[in-house]
């Protein structure tokens, strides 16, 4: 069995080439994620793959519970966060990956990919989480 | 309408304190308060408070006394306090009642505050994922504001060199050292472009205010502060709050902002009335945000203002003269009744070493938080 998605509803698909927002009917206003319980004014919609950097910070540390992820304090690696603007759409929250802390820019162009929660986990147990990379 | 009073102030220090839970520093206040004001706890009539991690306020009154009052418990995350002395502020104003209290109280764990996912109707993934922090938020969006405004981010180590040097000067902080500039811009980082000097953590304390009416207050003869406003407010479209997996492209304005120029308007006076103010500064980008959100400074003017030391005790408008959050902590609930406290004492001309000088009359506090709630009060002597 392939690396699977953390969650359903998170991607379009299981190819994970684009992530799944919410668009309301009555104002076509959209978000990100779906909301936790069905809403007959929302509808899902494919976020565009390709935005660019609003803003972005690093998480030093190994957070604790409920973070799924690798936490051993000796060996954490610090992993970046941003808000990643799509045209039109939304700004989704998002690692970035491909890139390391330093060289990150705001305004930077950047597209959806996929990424293990834990890359040390055996491929059959991976979690995949989405993840924005420099085009 | 009758002018409220705040006749009576009682701190328990903020900080840790072993073996004494987050009501019964509650209780430590409130006996303060009650002595400072000159009262027996059978003289007050009603009360509000809330924490958020150290029970029902209510439930205090097994301690302080069977007397029967009203009390009513107030939970509004970080604006607990805040929304505790606006609501005792309105029942005086009514005219229902002469003299209340406002009580805040909260004693936390060790480290950052943690959260779960589904409370804030966000999928479990979120949390999985790694994104259920408070300190990345914080992180994020004084990151886009420092590159928006042109400040570097020595203005955030300027703010915490302030802090501890207020701290160090304030009986009830928690952080009574100085700590050098290059010493906390090489610091270990936290979240960029945030590091371990620029946060405040979690804490432990207690706020208790004793409000009374104009009369009740004249009779008790003590010095007149008056609350001349109590404003709270919440979010308005397109703000940046935590935990938010999105937000949207077209930004809007800030709960403070709506807060601050609602009590301005009440207050009938401007930022340039104010003599001393205490600004929410959750980390050192928050006290920079809110300087300009309040209207005492344009944005992108913080770090000149900072360089200059227009914001220290002595300078032109003297900010977080307790060391803020920075260094007092924050007990979420007592939280906003300290800045509260603070001023009080300012204004009584009381702090000793942190006396801002020049006998201040006006004095300005601004507590803000999740998930978008700001409040305001103004006093006046």
């Amino acid at each position: 069995m392939n690396a699977q998605p953390i969650a359903d509803n998170l991607f379009t698909d299981d190819n994970m080439t684009a992530l799944v927002g919410a668009r309301n009917k009555q104002t076509g206003h959209i978000s990100f994620p779906l909301p936790l319980t069905p809403n007959d004014d929302i509808e899902p919609i494919a976020l565009a793959s390709r935005g660019t950097v609003w803003t972005y910070t690093v998480q030093r540390f190994p957070p604790k519970t409920p973070y799924a992820g690798p936490a051993d304090p000796e060996n954490f690696k610090p992993y970046i966060v941003a808000y990643v603007s799509l045209p039109g759409q939304t700004m989704v929250e998002s690692r970035l990956t491909g890139v390391e802390p330093e060289d990150v820019k705001i305004g930077m162009e950047v597209e959806l990919t996929a990424i293990p929660l834990d890359p040390d986990a055996p491929a059959s147990e991976q979690k995949m989480i989405h993840a924005f990379q420099p085009v | 309408m009758s002018d409220v009073c705040i006749v009576g102030a009682g701190i328990h220090p903020f900080g840790r304190t072993e073996g004494r839970d987050g009501m019964d520093q509650g209780v430590y206040a409130v006996r303060q308060a009650l002595a400072d004001t000159g009262i027996a706890w059978e003289d007050v009539e009603f009360a509000f408070g809330g924490s958020a991690a150290s029970g029902a306020a209510d439930t205090m009154v097994s301690k302080l006394g069977l007397t029967g009052i009203q009390f009513i418990n107030v939970s509004n995350g970080c604006a607990t306090g805040g929304s505790a002395l606006n609501a005792a502020a309105s029942a005086i104003k009514s005219g229902e009642y002469e003299i209340g209290m406002a009580v805040g109280f909260d004693k936390h764990p060790r480290g950052a505050f943690n959260a779960d996912p589904g409370a804030y109707g966000l999928p479990n993934w979120y949390g999985e994922a790694g994104y259920m922090l408070t300190t990345q938020f914080f992180g994020a969006k004084i990151m886009r504001y420092l590159h928006e405004n042109d400040l570097s981010r020595e203005a955030l180590g300027r703010v915490s060199e302030k802090a501890f040097r207020n701290g160090a000067k304030t009986d009830h902080a928690w952080r009574r050292s100085e700590v050098d500039l290059e010493t906390i811009m090489n610091a270990p980082m936290i979240s960029d472009p945030l590091n371990k000097y620029m946060f405040c953590s979690p804490a432990e304390g207690a706020v208790a205010l004793i409000l009374a009416s104009e009369k009740k207050a004249k009779e008790l003869g003590g010095p007149m502060i008056r609350l001349k406003t109590s404003v709270m407010r919440t979010r308005p479209p397109g703000s940046f709050e935590v935990f938010a997996a999105s937000i949207d492209n077209e930004r809007g304005g800030t709960a403070t902002e709506i807060a601050a120029k609602a009590a301005f308007e009440q207050a009938g006076m401007g930022p340039e009335d104010i003599d001393v103010a205490q600004l929410q500064d959750t980390e050192s980008g928050a006290e920079i945000m809110h300087m300009a959100e309040n209207g005492f400074c344009p944005h992108g003017d913080q770090e000149k203002w900072l360089i200059e030391g227009r914001t220290e005790i002595n300078g032109a408008l003297p900010v977080n003269t307790d060391g803020g959050c920075l260094a007092c902590g924050e007990p979420i609930g007592a939280s906003g009744l300290r800045q509260v406290y603070e001023n009080v004492v300012q204004l009584r001309g009381t702090a000793g070493e942190r006396q801002v000088p020049g006998d201040p009359k006006t004095a300005y506090t601004q507590v803000y938080g999740a998930p978008g709630v700001s409040a305001v009060t103004i006093l006046q002597r």
